[in-house]
């Protein structure tokens, strides 16, 4: 166990063991959720503390991000409920330009001292590191907006849920799942608010509300005699909408193949907890794959992650330029690839598009956390390469002078940069279904849901798994397989897409927890995609004896 | 933000347990400072520092309890958040597995605290920064790294008497160098508690000499190897290892430590004998505190023992239900080693690949521990005794069991993520496929 995940857990309630560190704020009663934040025009007067003590220290930019953070968990196994926990996290961070070189610092004491101390530190470290600047910042020109405001278009704010009414849904499918022949299940519901005020030297005073919402279950199926187990995770995706996510409309439910229920902007959880179990139990038996190459079916809810790694973070400006080296990585996609104006990312059918507008989708915002109005871009368009994604300070590295809005930091203690917009597949412009697909394939796997995910810090080789497998032969699915995982290099991948199902297959996959930067932060993401079809894939029998 | 001494602590958290009415209150107070600074192309790129402190308070009535959190330590603010924890501790649902909190303990003395580094200032990580921009720049090489440090404490109190108090800091560093023609790449990681232990210019010195040598990598076939596994390496595979060594996972039937007919792998043989594990927060050169979020004392345990397990970790609920003493979770992890050094190891070596570290690390199939991942900054092709030349990236699907069966040597050890680990030799470790990354 790494020493500051100890050092985080230390002084919180066993419950919080399971919960991602990132997630942690502090802990407030449930009826302290609805209570108002800090005013608005309270807020701006703070803000303007920050950003005239800058300007009075010398600074050339700065900008000042007020953030609390509303979140609410609640944790069940079988027939228990573990723990609800609310907590509220509330600061201030303030970025700076002095000497041509950035600056940071945050508190958690909002108050004019306090902000006046954290800008001075912001200021001291601009100018201790200035030093040692080569390359000074260069801001690409962003509009004055003035005093805005957005809200994420929800109908059903979880605050205003009362919890029973949240614990009776997860011990529902609990029981559902238990009903079903699991041995054990664990479930959670994730719900997260950020009130964020945005404000810079530039003129503008941005007020946001967003909020994501994220459901999720393990089931657990166990042959006791023979000392295995086999867990299928939920169907649904991570959010950036209200609890209306969770009515479960079946106008927005979809017949998989072979039985699998899959959903699009209303999720079923105890419908998915019924299925779960019984496809955990069948795992358990399930004929081991044969290694080889397979035509692989993957589904939207699996074909996400594949996005996200393959193509959401090659295409990070940053990490083509070298700033994320030391971590996350730097990319094969590089800069002469984009300039060359034919490098074949995929196949023609291949379109990918970053929107930070995307309704329902995590990363849609009005505003990115440097105060830029988002869009939509193209990064691939006809399998060719076409752009990247960037923020104010490196758009320029790429000879565009209009940030791509898609700049974020994961609280107001942290510095914001760099991250992934919401990067999307498009649907194929042919009407066709996932079962005319699979009746195309003559030796195939279809694969749906997320599973084990790695690839290499330049992204070229990876290797996924997933949460369900079927075999396909001749056009028909005749039985599960376990132990697949397939390996392949980016760029061959997409080149080996020939088909994708039409718009109404279209379903969106999502991450709470997208990793970059150090210190690491998270950001949520979702990626959009029909159910593709990708040829002669090299799949790994994973099973092993230990 | 001070760091507050154990009476300041102490003199906080009696005051704010003075005003509790619930059957039992649990209080922790934590603080901390911590600092950074990021650099790449050469430059600096973001850097900051953030300051933080709050008090937790737990309150229970029978089996509900509630929680509430505050960063104002005025008495009216204090009793302000005792009252809040009470009021929602009589609105939560029971929890069957409520564990009423501890009496008094006895810790030992901590030993995780440096002066030197809770005094670290913007200019000392501009000069960390430094010493590794400026001779890259000189070798046709491009630094990024990160340097972070941090200095808080931890206390806390219960209505059952119960006093626990820590502080510590800590340092960590990476550098990643890569050659500028984008055909090598060498990293380091150093941390420590005391900042006087680290020495910037030997640990960047290292990572370039490593992206000049990775430069030209050749493909070799991937398949089964006998590797090196410096200790960055190796420890990222044992310490995915350690999060599953609980022992109600087990008992359930869902953990790699499941054995058939719902029984554990306690006691069991599951490695090669000459693998020693264990333990311990007194421990010089890699201190933790003393005790743990739950105020548990943490002592030295002994996890493996000649290739058998000798406990697993059982909480308080879990080893009630056992009838057995609670284990706490290790805070850090020793692996006993050998004399040999690295060049000792590639010595003895006839043919096999030394690799630096691992990268993207994940969990393929909990049952058998199956990690898939890859190499990076830094692997390359042994042949009688000699480092012959770079090779291009593997992707490895391996299980640390599976190669703690299959150890042939082991090294000296090295303080890596807050562990001690040894540099080790492993036969027959399995790289799937190749990777073009540098």
């Amino acid at each position: 166990m790494k020493r500051r995940d100890f050092v985080q857990y230390a002084g919180l309630g066993a419950g919080a063991l399971m919960m991602p560190s990132l997630l942690l704020g502090n802990d407030i009663p449930t009826e302290a959720l609805l209570e108002p934040g800090m005013d608005a025009l309270v807020k701006k007067r703070m803000a303007d503390v920050a950003l005239n003590t800058a300007k009075s220290l010398g600074a050339t930019y700065a900008d000042a991000r007020i953030g609390r953070y509303l979140n609410q968990y609640v944790f069940t196994r079988e027939d228990k409920v573990q723990n609800v926990v609310n907590t509220e996290s509330f600061g201030i961070g303030i970025r700076v330009i002095a000497n041509g070189t950035w600056g940071f610092s945050s508190t958690n004491s909002v108050t004019e001292d306090g902000i006046k101390k954290a800008t001075e530190q912001a200021v001291a470290i601009a100018k201790a590191n200035s030093k040692i600047q080569t390359d000074p910042v260069k801001l690409a020109p962003v509009n004055a907006y003035g005093e805005v405001s957005w809200k994420t278009p929800i109908t059903k704010d979880f605050k205003e849920v009362p919890v029973s009414e949240k614990v009776d849904l997860l011990l529902t499918a609990n029981a559902a799942a238990l009903d079903n022949g699991a041995d054990y299940v664990n479930s959670a519901l994730f719900m997260v608010n950020e009130q964020k005020y945005f404000a810079s030297t530039d003129g503008s005073y941005i007020d946001q509300d967003i909020h994501r919402l994220w459901p999720t279950f393990r089931v657990t199926a166990i042959d006791k005699a023979k000392g295995n187990f086999k867990t299928r995770e939920n169907m649904s995706a991570p959010v950036g909408m209200g609890y209306e996510y969770l009515d479960g409309l079946e106008s927005e439910k979809l017949e998989g193949p072979a039985g699998l229920r899959l959903y699009r902007n209303s999720y079923d959880m105890v419908e998915d907890a019924t299925i779960a179990a019984k496809q955990a139990k069948e795992k358990l038996t399930a004929k081991s794959v044969d290694a080889g190459k397979y035509d692989l079916v993957l589904e939207p809810n699996h074909l996400g992650l594949t996005i996200h790694e393959s193509v959401g973070h090659p295409l990070e400006l940053d990490r083509v330029l070298g700033y994320e080296a030391n971590y996350a990585g730097t990319s094969f996609a590089t800069l002469d690839k984009l300039k060359s104006g034919n490098f074949k990312y995929g196949s023609d059918v291949v379109n990918l598009v970053a929107d930070k507008t995307q309704v329902g989708s995590l990363g849609a915002v009005g505003y990115d956390d440097e105060g830029v109005k988002t869009k939509k871009w193209d990064l691939v368009r006809n399998g060719i390469l076409t752009n990247f994604q960037a923020i104010r300070d490196q758009v320029h590295m790429i000879d565009q002078n209009e940030s791509h809005g898609c700049c974020y930091a994961q609280s107001w203690e942290d510095v914001q940069f760099q991250r992934m917009p919401n990067v999307s597949l498009e649907p194929g412009k042919d009407k066709y279904s996932i079962s005319e697909m699979i009746k195309d394939v003559e030796k195939g796997i279809y694969i749906a849901g997320r599973g084990s995910y790695s690839i290499d810090q330049q992204r070229y080789n990876f290797q996924f798994g997933g949460t369900v497998f079927y075999e396909i032969k001749n056009g028909e699915i005749v039985g599960m397989l376990e132990d697949v995982a397939y390996q392949s290099n980016t760029q061959e991948f997409w080149n080996s897409c020939v088909k994708i199902c039409d718009e109404d297959d279209y379903r969106v996959f999502g991450t709470f927890f997208d990793g970059k930067g150090q210190p690491s932060q998270a950001s949520a993401v979702s990626h959009g995609s029909s159910t593709a079809r990708f040829n002669d894939v090299n799949v790994i029998n994973t099973g092993r004896t230990i | 933000m001070a760091i507050y001494t154990k009476e300041e602590a102490r003199k906080i958290l009696e005051k704010a347990l003075s005003f509790s009415k619930a059957d039992t209150c649990e209080i922790n107070l934590n603080g901390s400072n911590s600092g950074n600074i990021r650099y790449a192309r050469n430059t600096v790129s973001t850097s900051g520092y953030s300051s933080n402190q709050s008090l937790a308070v737990q309150s229970s009535f029978g089996k509900k309890s509630g929680t509430a959190t505050i960063d104002e330590f005025d008495d009216a603010s204090l009793e302000k958040v005792v009252r809040r924890a009470e009021e929602l501790a009589n609105l939560s649902p029971e929890n069957p597995e409520f564990m009423e909190p501890l009496g008094p303990q006895i810790y030992d003395e901590s030993i995780s605290f440096s002066e030197a580094t809770a005094n670290i200032t913007p200019e000392y990580r501009a000069k960390v920064a430094s010493s590794g921009i400026v001779p890259a720049a000189a070798q046709d090489v491009t630094a990024a790294g990160f340097f972070n440090d941090s200095a808080g404490f931890s206390a806390m109190i219960n209505s059952k008497g119960l006093f626990a108090y820590n502080k510590s800091t800590n340092t960590d560093f990476t550098v990643t160098m890569r050659t500028n023609d984008g055909t090598g790449s060498g990293w380091v990681s150093r941390d420590f508690n005391d900042v006087t232990k680290f020495d910037a210019d030997e640990a960047s010195k290292t990572a370039i000499d490593k992206a000049v040598l990775s430069r030209e990598a050749k493909a070799i076939e991937p398949g089964k190897y006998t590797v090196i596994l410096e200790p960055a390496a190796a420890s990222d595979l044992l310490r995915n290892m350690f999060r599953s060594l609980d022992a109600r996972s087990a008992d359930e039937g869902r953990s790699f430590m499941s054995a058939a007919d719902g029984a554990n792998k306690l006691g069991q043989k599951i490695v090669d004998e000459r693998v020693n594990i264990w333990s311990d927060p007194l421990n010089s050169e890699v201190p933790t505190s003393p005790w743990n979020y739950a105020g548990q004392p943490l002592k030295k345990t002994t996890w493996l023992e000649n290739g058998v397990v000798k406990n697993l970790a059982y909480d308080r609920f879990w080893a009630k239900e056992k009838g057995v003493e609670p284990v706490p979770y290790p805070s850090n992890v020793i692996m006993a080693g050998g004399d040999q050094s690295l060049e000792d190891l590639i010595k003895g070596t006839k043919k096999g690949i030394l690799v630096t570290r691992l990268w993207y690390i994940r969990s393929v199939d909990p049952q058998t521990l199956l990690y898939t991942g890859l190499t990076r900054d830094g692997t390359f092709y042994i042949e009688n005794g000699q480092i012959k030349y770079p090779v291009k990236n593997f992707r490895f699907n391996e299980s640390p069991i599976i190669m703690l069966n299959n150890l042939e040597t082991l090294g000296k050890q090295v303080r890596i993520d807050g562990n001690l680990i040894p540099y080790m030799k492993i036969r027959d470790f399995t790289f799937t496929s190749l990777s073009d990354a540098v």
